[in-house]
């Protein structure tokens, strides 16, 4: 059993729960600038996909032509190639190698004396529900302790987030085991379904907060019938339907938890390289170093020397150091760490699962491990 | 009739458990001494045909090592069992044992033992069964004694 | 497919260590420091030093809390607090030069400043263990994070049976706080007892572990409750001593350390199993996280 978070909607006076929002709307995929200008007018700082070096990145996004239309990526363990589709589909592809927590936990901030706040709050477009998980998990590791995290606070609140449904999963996803997709249902404002075939290129939009429901009337559509709201449904059951794997329907706590010592562990670390990707391209892994900056930059007010903090893994040597040395030496105890971190103790620490299913960890594994193989492994025989 | 040791040998903490039949038959080979602060028990070297059940007190082992004065190894205190020597060959003292506050004990003859195990090998599987369990004690303490745990910290 | 909220409630309810006095939390960022003046330092040992810092305003804390110490430009460090929990007005702490840190605090003068956030982490239970004995270990740098314990329990004497501080330390100049130990000596309501791991020409007390200084405390191992601090090996030792003397694990506790840098449950370094070490901890007991502890990391 996986336990997974709702997201929260964004805290803001122009947002509001449920029930008061007009229906779905659809707009065609020629007025998709019609929707990002309408976010630009708010002010936003607006950040989407696009291909960058082989692959689709998040970035500044400019317009409607800089998404990547007609590609999809084609994903498996240590496997991530783009390929071009046969139709031009703005959104037809998973997740890459960025998520969203280079945005709203960024790899290099200074901590002190704190950074100013970005001047626009960002707009996310193109986020899935997996992401959206994603985000709601990193939420309670910075802003629902005793502590907030001003820098990811400053960054998240007010964040604008466009949705995508997916209509297809990618290769090494497995979101639905996670119960964390593929369809959103709370934390964005505004959650569209790409149709493509006979009605013509279109999106399905549903406003989930009340911004999202404005700036919807500032885009031409017409209400949804029930032709396109079959339509997106079925996109859901063709994403549904065609993921290819599966996290065992255990309790992974118990499971995890229960086996430190099992044989599989020593299997694995034989194929491990420690080399981090997985904690990198993670849209949860959270954890961070701080440096302190000796030397000629310093705080004009306090005199003080400035405290970054940088993105850090457990993979790494150093994460566990104590003492003159590191609780965590061996290849075996930091892939265990990382493991069981991301889908047992993190329940315990934060209330949730670590993972949503997004199969990045999978796919940039240069060794292509796959968690939910290690999984059934361990679960085959403890 | 004088008080025999009996009960001083029932309360200490070596004999729990033992058969009182047992006690009786060793009592025999039992004195009771007194030792003044800074006397030494035993030498180093010396034939070692005895053990001690401290009562009361502190007693160092000890050895003397030339140029850097006595460097004590434990020290043993209420309840505790003094002088492994006298069970195995060359059966000498490896350590000086020098009481550090006054001391009583009882002073057990391993020879007057030795013949009652003969007589009742049981009465000796009794005996040497507490031995090996001081034994593997005062190994583990030894072990964590060279364990060093409290080390001087690693400069990095 | 759903998205419904489902969250695991707390698993570590039982035999949770004492109550926790929040540092300041919402009014500015969590890394903030503020400035402390050293009003005093004393050197306890060649490598100990106890800097005596004067906060800004009366500062509290629960025993067995710690403040993150900050030297600037080199770094922060975890330092428990090591004085008395009613004196608001000078906060202890005890430190052993091991780092760059450590070492640039352990060489602070008076009237130096140093950063200061806190207090952060779990607490003794001292309240929970009034009404039976109180049984403290302390190994080497562990006596500084119990003395406060230790002040809070005389503080309240007649609502403990025995209490009884058993210490030990590498040498007999390692041993911390030698003045008051003698104070504590010559108290009749209190047993203590010490000993080293190897001695020097004028040491006339224990030479051995603190475990067997456990065999022979005066305590109802039935009613007891036991507070361990020291090296892992050492709380290993001495915690199998005190369950084989018959303390249940749910009253021995203990406080560990790990990996911490942001201290506010949010940087990951110092996890333990499913414990944050900054925020569940340091104080745990031994049956929340015996098993932790056991695991073979290497």
């Amino acid at each position: 059993m996986t336990v997974v978070v709702e997201p929260e909607p964004a805290q803001s006076a122009a947002t509001a729960t449920g029930h008061d929002l007009p229906g779905p709307v659809v707009f065609e995929s020629s007025a998709f600038d019609q929707l990002l200008d309408a976010i630009k007018r708010r002010g936003f700082h607006v950040v989407g996909p696009m291909i960058r070096d082989g692959a689709i990145c998040y970035d500044d996004l400019g317009s409607a032509s800089d998404l990547p239309e007609g590609w999809t990526d084609e994903q498996e363990a240590a496997h991530y190639r783009l390929k071009k589709r046969d139709d031009d589909a703005l959104f037809g592809y998973n997740v890459g190698p960025h998520s969203w927590k280079k945005y709203l936990f960024p790899p290099y901030a200074r901590l002190s004396p704190p950074e100013r706040p970005p001047d626009k709050r960002f707009a996310f477009i193109g986020v899935r529900s997996c992401e959206l998980n994603a985000i709601a998990i990193q939420d309670r590791v910075f802003l629902g302790g005793h502590h907030k995290d001003r820098h990811y606070e400053s960054r998240r609140e007010d964040a604008l987030i466009v949705a995508v449904n997916c209509g297809e999963a990618g290769g090494t996803c497995f979101c639905v085991s996670m119960d964390a997709g593929p369809r959103a249902t709370r934390g964005f404002d505004i959650a569209l379904t790409e149709l493509l075939g006979d009605n013509g290129h279109r999106f399905l939009a549903e406003a989930g907060t009340t911004r999202g429901a404005e700036i919807l009337t500032e885009v031409r559509t017409r209400p949804a019938d029930a032709g396109d709201v079959g339509a997106a449904s079925a996109a859901t059951e063709n994403a549904v339907a065609s993921m290819g794997r599966a996290m065992p329907e255990l309790d992974l706590r118990a499971l995890l938890e229960g086996n430190y010592e099992h044989p599989r562990w020593d299997d694995v670390a034989a194929r491990c390289l420690t080399c981090g990707n997985c904690t990198m391209v993670c849209p949860t892994c959270f954890c961070f170093s701080i440096e302190d900056i000796s030397g000629l930059s310093s705080d004009s007010a306090t005199g003080d020397p400035e405290r970054h903090r940088s993105w850090d893994s457990c993979f790494t040597l150093d994460h566990s150091y104590l003492h003159g040395g590191s609780v965590r030496v061996s290849d075996r105890s930091r892939y265990r760490q990382w493991m069981t971190h991301k889908l047992a103790t993190w329940i315990d620490q934060f209330g949730t699962s670590g993972c949503v299913g997004c199969g990045r960890c999978i796919t940039w594994c240069p060794a292509g491990i796959d968690i939910t193989e290690e999984v059934a492994a361990i679960a085959a025989d403890s | 009739m004088p008080q025999t040791l009996e009960p001083l040998l029932r309360d200490h903490a070596f004999f729990a458990g033992l058969e009182p039949g047992y006690l009786a038959l060793i009592v025999g080979c039992a004195a009771n001494e007194v030792y003044p602060a800074d006397a030494f028990l035993f030498r180093e070297g010396e034939p070692a045909q005895t053990f001690y059940l401290i009562r009361e007190g502190k007693v160092a082992l000890e050895v003397a090592a030339p140029g850097r004065g006595a460097l004590v190894v434990q020290t043993l205190g209420e309840g505790d069992v003094v002088g492994f020597s006298w069970l195995i060959a060359p059966h000498r003292w490896e350590f000086d044992g020098r009481a550090v506050e006054p001391v009583r004990a009882l002073r057990m003859d391993g020879t007057c033992l030795r013949a009652k195990f003969d007589d009742d090998p049981r009465l000796g599987y009794e005996l040497m069964r507490r031995f090996a369990g001081l034994t593997v004690n005062r190994l583990q303490a030894t072990r964590l004694q060279l364990l060093d745990v409290y080390g001087r910290a690693h400069d990095h | 497919m759903c998205t419904a909220v489902r969250t695991i409630t707390d698993s570590t309810a039982q035999d949770e260590p004492g109550p926790t006095a929040r540092a300041r939390g919402d009014a500015s960022s969590w890394v903030e420091t503020e400035r402390w003046e050293v009003a005093g330092i004393r050197r306890e040992s060649p490598d100990v030093v106890t800097l005596d810092l004067a906060p800004p305003r009366p500062f509290e804390f629960l025993p067995g809390q710690f403040n993150m110490l900050y030297a600037p430009g080199i770094g922060e460090v975890p330092i428990s607090i090591s004085g008395d929990p009613v004196d608001h007005g000078h906060v202890l702490h005890t430190i052993r030069d091991v780092g760059p840190v450590t070492r640039a605090l352990c060489a602070l003068r008076q009237g130096e400043r140093v950063g200061v956030r806190g207090p952060y982490g779990t607490s003794w239970p001292v309240a929970g263990a009034e009404g039976g004995d109180l049984v403290i270990v302390a190994g080497g740098i562990g006596l500084p994070p119990l003395r406060p314990a230790l002040y809070q329990a005389l503080g309240r004497r007649d609502s403990y049976g025995r209490i009884v501080l058993l210490y030990g330390a590498r040498t007999p100049a390692d041993l911390l706080f030698a003045d008051e130990l003698s104070a504590w000596r010559a108290r009749f309501d209190l047993h203590v007892s010490v000993t080293v791991d190897a001695a020097d020409l004028d040491w006339r007390g224990n030479v051995g572990v603190v475990p067997d200084l456990l065999r022979r405390a005066p305590f109802d191992p039935g009613a007891a409750t036991a507070f361990v601090v020291g090296p892992e090996i050492m709380i290993r030792f001495t915690v199998r001593a005190l369950l084989a003397a018959g303390v249940t694990d749910d009253r021995v506790y203990l406080s560990t350390e790990r990996n911490m840098q942001c201290a506010v449950a949010m940087c990951g370094h110092c996890q333990l199993g499913p414990y944050l070490v900054c925020r569940d901890g340091p104080v745990f007991s031994h049956r929340q996280v015996g098993r932790w502890l056991g695991i073979r990391e290497a």
